[in-house]
C-alpha cells in the first residue's frame, strides 16, 4: 500500500456509457463515472438500481453489452486478467473460511495472488495493525463478531495491494462502533492512494463520500459531492412539530393533499411539497392545530426518497 | 395499568458467559421503544426471553402483565414477532402467507379475510395478492411481514432488526406502518443498527455487555451525553461503558461502566468493543 507515483494522471477507474441488459430489463442504461486515485466514491440506490451489476462489470466478472471500463489505464474487458492484479472486490456475501484462523485466511488470499512469502509476512503485520485484528490472529474467522469479519474480509482483499477497491455494502448489518472503525480504515487507505467504489444503505455514510452517484433504474440520476447531490432535490421540504403533532399526523395521513408527501420522524413530521405547490397549502391543511412549520434543508436521504418514490409505488400496478 | 414489557434482574447465561446481566426495564403500553446495542450486546437474547423462546437463568419478566415463568404460552398469544429473516414463505402467494399467519394465531377465517383485505389494501397490494411472495420487492416483503406479525392485533410487537438491507424509502414506509400499528394501541419494541431510526422511537435503551447503560427519550439522551445525533450518543455510551476507557464518566447511573469493565475480555487491545462470535446471540 505505497502511495501512487507522484503526479499520477490516470483515473483509478473510468466507466463510460456502460450498458447491460438481462433479458428485457436494462440493468445498466448508460452509466459513466470517474474515480481519482485515493478517492472514496459512493454508489447509492434502491435494490435493482444496477449497483451490483456495475461493480461486477468493473471487476471483470460480467461482460457489458456496450461501453468502456478502464482500471488504471487498462481496458477492463480486454485486459481483465491484468486488471485483477490491481483490484480488490468484496461482494455482499464475502466468503471467509470460518474454520481457518485470521492469519490463515490472510495466507490463503496471499497464495491466490502469489504474494512472495517474505513479502507476505511484512504485509501481514501491517494489515493486522491496520485493521486492529492483531490480537485475534489465532482466532477462527467463524468466531469473530460481524464487524471484525468485515475487517478481516477487507484485509484479505488488501494482501495483494490493489489500487482500486470495490466494496458492495461492506457495512450492512454492522453496528455503529464497528462501522465507524471500518470507515477509519477506508479513510486511511484513501490517504495511501487507494481508490474505492463503495455502496451502502446507510445515508449517514453517504455524507462521508468524496463523491457519490445516486442510481435509479440503471442510470445515474444525481452525482457529485454530497453537497451537489443535495442540490438535486426538487420541491421543498418542511418540518412540522408541536403539541398537536399526533393530530397533524392523523389528519395528513387521512387526507393527504395532492403533491404532498409526509413521513413521521419521532416527534416531528417531514413534508415534501412538489415544486408547483404553494407552501400555504400545507399551512392551510394544518390550521388551527398547535404545530410549528419550518422549511428545512434536504439531506441525501431526502433526495433519494423523492427520486425513488414514484418507482416504488409503480410495482403494484405492473 | 400493567406494563407492556417489564423485567427485573433478568439474566441469561450460556456456560460461563453472561449474555444478559440483571436487566431491569419497564415499557408502557403504546410506546415505541428502541432497544439498541452493539452486535452481541445481548439484545436478541433478551428479546428471545421476552417472547418465551428462551428461559431466563435468573430474574423475571412480565409481558402484558403475565409472568414469563408461569405463563409463557399465554404470552405467545399476545405478542407478534418479526426478525430480519422474517417468516414469510417465498413459495406461497401474498394471500396464502396472510392466511397462514392468521391461522397459526388461531384467528377465525372470516376475521383473517377481513383483516387481510385491509392489510393488502393498506400496502397497495390488492392486485398482487395472487403473486408469489418471492416475486415481491424486498421493501414490500418487509411491510407484508410486519403486517402478518401484527395481523392478530398483538398487544406487543417485537421487531428484531426489521429493516436490515433495504433502501431508505422502504425504511421510511416501514416506519409509517410502525406508527400506524402503534396508533392502534400496540406496543412496539424494536432493535436497529440505523441510528436515524433510533430518533423515531419515543424512548430508547442502549445495551452494553448484557446491561442497559442508558435509557430515555432521544432528546434526553442527547442532553445527557452532549451528543448531537443518536449516532454520537450511541458511540459515547458504548465507549463509556466498554473497556476502552470512557468518554462518558457514567452513562446513566445504571452502574454500567464499572461492572462492565470487570466482565470485558480485556486483552483485546482495546480495539473491538464486541469480540462477540461467542456471544449468545449467534448461538
Amino acid at each position: 500500500m505505497e502511495p501512487p507515483a507522484a503526479g499520477e494522471p490516470r483515473a483509478a477507474l473510468a466507466v463510460e456509457d456502460l450498458r447491460k441488459r438481462f433479458g428485457e430489463n436494462p440493468a445498466l442504461d448508460g452509466v459513466s463515472l470517474r474515480i481519482a486515485p485515493g478517492e472514496i466514491h459512493g454508489l447509492i440506490g434502491p435494490d435493482g438500481a444496477g449497483k451490483t451489476t456495475l461493480m461486477r462489470i468493473v471487476c471483470g466478472l460480467l461482460l457489458p453489452d456496450a461501453g468502456r471500463v478502464s482500471v488504471l489505464g487498462f481496458d477492463g474487458v480486454r485486459e481483465a486478467r491484468r486488471v485483477k492484479q490491481d483490484l480488490g472486490y468484496m461482494p455482499q456475501r464475502f466468503s471467509l473460511y470460518p474454520d481457518l484462523t485470521v492469519a490463515e485466511n490472510l495466507h490463503f488470499f496471499a497464495d491466490l495472488y502469489q504474494v512472495p512469502p517474505a513479502e507476505l509476512s511484512r504485509r501481514e503485520e501491517r494489515l493486522l495493525a491496520f485493521s486492529g485484528l492483531g490480537p485475534f490472529r489465532g482466532r477462527r474467522a467463524g468466531q469473530l463478531s460481524g464487524g471484525m469479519k468485515q475487517k478481516l474480509a477487507l484485509s484479505c482483499l488488501l494482501v495483494h495491494r490493489p489500487k482500486l477497491l470495490v466494496l458492495d455494502e461492506p457495512t450492512t448489518g454492522v453496528d455503529v462502533v464497528s462501522r465507524r472503525e471500518f470507515w477509519e480504515i477506508l479513510q486511511g487507505l484513501s490517504r495511501e492512494g487507494v481508490a474505492q467504489l463503495v455502496s451502502t444503505p446507510y445515508m449517514d455514510e453517504a455524507e462521508r463520500f468524496d463523491r457519490l452517484a445516486l442510481m435509479h433504474r440503471g442510470r445515474v440520476i444525481a452525482a457529485g459531492t454530497p453537497a451537489d447531490v443535495r442540490r438535486a432535490f426538487t420541491g421543498r421540504l418542511f418540518a412540522v412539530a408541536g403539541a398537536d403533532l399526533e393530530t397533524a399526523w392523523r389528519r395528513l395521513r387521512a387526507q393527504p393533499p395532492e403533491g404532498m408527501r409526509m413521513h413521521r420522524f419521532g416527534d416531528r413530521l417531514h413534508v415534501r411539497l412538489d415544486p408547483f405547490l404553494d407552501p400555504a397549502a400545507l399551512a392551510e391543511s394544518l390550521r388551527p392545530l398547535a404545530v410549528q412549520t419550518g422549511e428545512i434543508e434536504p439531506a441525501i436521504e431526502d433526495v433519494f426518497v423523492a427520486l425513488a418514490q414514484g418507482e416504488d409505488a409503480s410495482w403494484t400496478t405492473r | 395499568m400493567d406494563h407492556a414489557v417489564k423485567a427485573e434482574g433478568l439474566t441469561r447465561r450460556f456456560g460461563d458467559f453472561t449474555a444478559v446481566d440483571r436487566l431491569d426495564l419497564a415499557v408502557a403500553p403504546g410506546e415505541i421503544f428502541g432497544f439498541l446495542g452493539a452486535n452481541g450486546a445481548g439484545k436478541t437474547t433478551a428479546i428471545r426471553m421476552f417472547c418465551g423462546l428462551l428461559a431466563p437463568s435468573e430474574g423475571e419478566a412480565w409481558i402484558d402483565g403475565l409472568s414469563l415463568s408461569r405463563s409463557a404460552e399465554a404470552i405467545k398469544q399476545r405478542i407478534g414477532y418479526m426478525s430480519q429473516r422474517f417468516s414469510l414463505y417465498d413459495d406461497l402467494t401474498i394471500e396464502e402467507n396472510i392466511e397462514f399467519s392468521g391461522g397459526i394465531h388461531g384467528m377465525p377465517r372470516a376475521e383473517i379475510r377481513r383483516v387481510g383485505a385491509a392489510l393488502t389494501a393498506r400496502l397497495g397490494l390488492e392486485r398482487a395478492r395472487g403473486r408469489l411472495t418471492r416475486e415481491v420487492p424486498l421493501g414490500f416483503k418487509q411491510r407484508l411481514a410486519l403486517g402478518c406479525a401484527a395481523l392478530h392485533r398483538p398487544r406487543i410487537l417485537f421487531l428484531d432488526e426489521p429493516t436490515g438491507g433495504v433502501d431508505p424509502l422502504a425504511r421510511r414506509e416501514f416506519w409509517d406502518l410502525i406508527y400506524e400499528t402503534a396508533a392502534e394501541g400496540t406496543t412496539v419494541f424494536v432493535t436497529t443498527h440505523y441510528m436515524d431510526e433510533a430518533e423515531y422511537c419515543g424512548r430508547v435503551s442502549i445495551m452494553v455487555r448484557g446491561r442497559i447503560t442508558a435509557l430515555g427519550s432521544p432528546a434526553q439522551l442527547k442532553r445527557q451525553t452532549g451528543g448531537a445525533t443518536m449516532e454520537e450518543v450511541f458511540l459515547r455510551v458504548v465507549e463509556g461503558g466498554g473497556e476502552r476507557g470512557g468518554i462518558l464518566p457514567a452513562a446513566d447511573g445504571a452502574g454500567g461502566a464499572s461492572a462492565n469493565g470487570a466482565m470485558g475480555p480485556g486483552a483485546n487491545g482495546g480495539k473491538e468493543p464486541n469480540p462477540g462470535g461467542a456471544r449468545g446471540e449467534e448461538a
